[in-house]
């Protein structure tokens, strides 16, 4: 049973309540087809549980594989200081196949966030730093490809379609509740 | 009850194709760590499978002075192809001929599919195994047992 080693804190980036009894932690490559299969299905869980679910986004680019996939993690990491991680999460999800330093352009804009600055961000590698972290704290707690969720800390090993998925929180619920 | 060699247990050495005209033993590389990652086949569909896992993850590996070697039974040509399509950065060896003699060895060849499973050694720089560790073949095992292994080896 593997198990997240880095625990859910005030710095991660977070939809829900803090409370909720059940947490679920995705470590994602925006480049990564599977986790832009996975980002529509985890937006109708969240829906599905409200209130008794909190999500948790980590980045966990596969650098060698996908060019784009650092550079966009560090852009929602700019976002993030400006209080729009989510918006520009989404964003990218939702233009999967134009990443690009025009299309974080264009996102900045639209997030209203200085493009200039996130340029320099990204030029000086300001963000590098806490995707790395991301991504060694998901190395440690045993991510094993993109997207890789951890149910209440627990990785979930199944297919992470919307059947499968509430089926594993459902299970995490009766679970915390014994 | 598996037959995965234990830690403990001398690694066995083995000669085998890395390149179609070259060979690697494994105790050419006595004095440094060695990480042995069996897995079933080449050319999974899969971004961010075990072998790219380890591709991305190999500056940790190399903070250890480990050296990273993949092993499945596909012939070296099809590693070949295999490593340049996906860019993978370490030797995928070819355990084809006898098929799955050092698999065999190892305690973790299935006959059935006539493929390896999917396990990890960490074997120390005497050539001991000092973890190993064998997954369920539709899992992939990560890489944070093989870092706590590696951690754990003495300087």
């Amino acid at each position: 049973m593997t198990s997240l080693r880095v625990p859910v804190s005030p710095e991660d980036h977070t939809q829900g309540d803090p409370k909720a009894p059940c947490t679920l932690v995705e470590y994602g490559d925006y480049e990564c087809p599977h986790c832009g299969h996975a980002y529509p299905i985890v937006k109708r869980v969240q829906a599905h549980f409200g209130d008794r679910l909190l999500f948790v986004y980590r980045n966990f680019p596969l650098t060698r594989a996908h060019p784009n996939a650092e550079p966009a993690a560090e852009a929602a990491e700019f976002a993030a200081t400006q209080g729009k991680f989510w918006e520009m999460h989404d964003d990218l999800f939702e233009n999967q196949n134009h990443l690009g330093p025009r299309l974080y352009q264009k996102l900045a804009v639209k997030s209203s966030l200085d493009p200039v600055a996130l340029a320099d961000a990204l030029d000086s590698g300001q963000f590098q730093e806490h995707v790395r972290a991301d991504f060694m704290g998901g190395v440690r707690s045993g991510v094993n490809g993109t997207p890789t969720f951890f149910i209440n800390g627990v990785r979930h090993d199944g297919p992470f379609d919307y059947p499968a998925l509430i089926g594993a929180i459902n299970a995490a619920l009766a679970e915390s509740k014994s | 009850m598996s037959d995965i060699l234990p830690a403990g247990t001398p690694a066995p050495d083995f000669t085998l194709p890395v390149t179609p005209d070259q060979k690697l033993s494994l105790s050419e590389l006595r004095g440094r760590p060695v990480i042995l990652a069996f897995y079933p086949a080449d050319w999974s569909p899969v971004c961010g499978d075990q072998m790219g896992l380890y591709n991305e993850i190999m500056p940790e590996f190399q903070k250890h002075r480990a050296e990273l070697l993949g092993i499945s039974v596909d012939g070296p040509w099809c590693h070949e192809a295999f490593s340049q399509a996906r860019g993978y950065h370490f030797p995928l060896l070819a355990d084809f001929e006898p098929k799955g003699k050092v698999a065999r060895e190892y305690g973790v060849y299935r006959d059935g599919e006539g493929v390896s499973q999917r396990a990890l050694f960490v074997i120390d720089k005497d050539g001991k195994i000092a973890w190993s560790y064998l997954s369920p073949i539709a899992v992939n095992p990560g890489a944070d047992g093989i870092l706590d292994a590696l951690e754990k080896l003495p300087k």
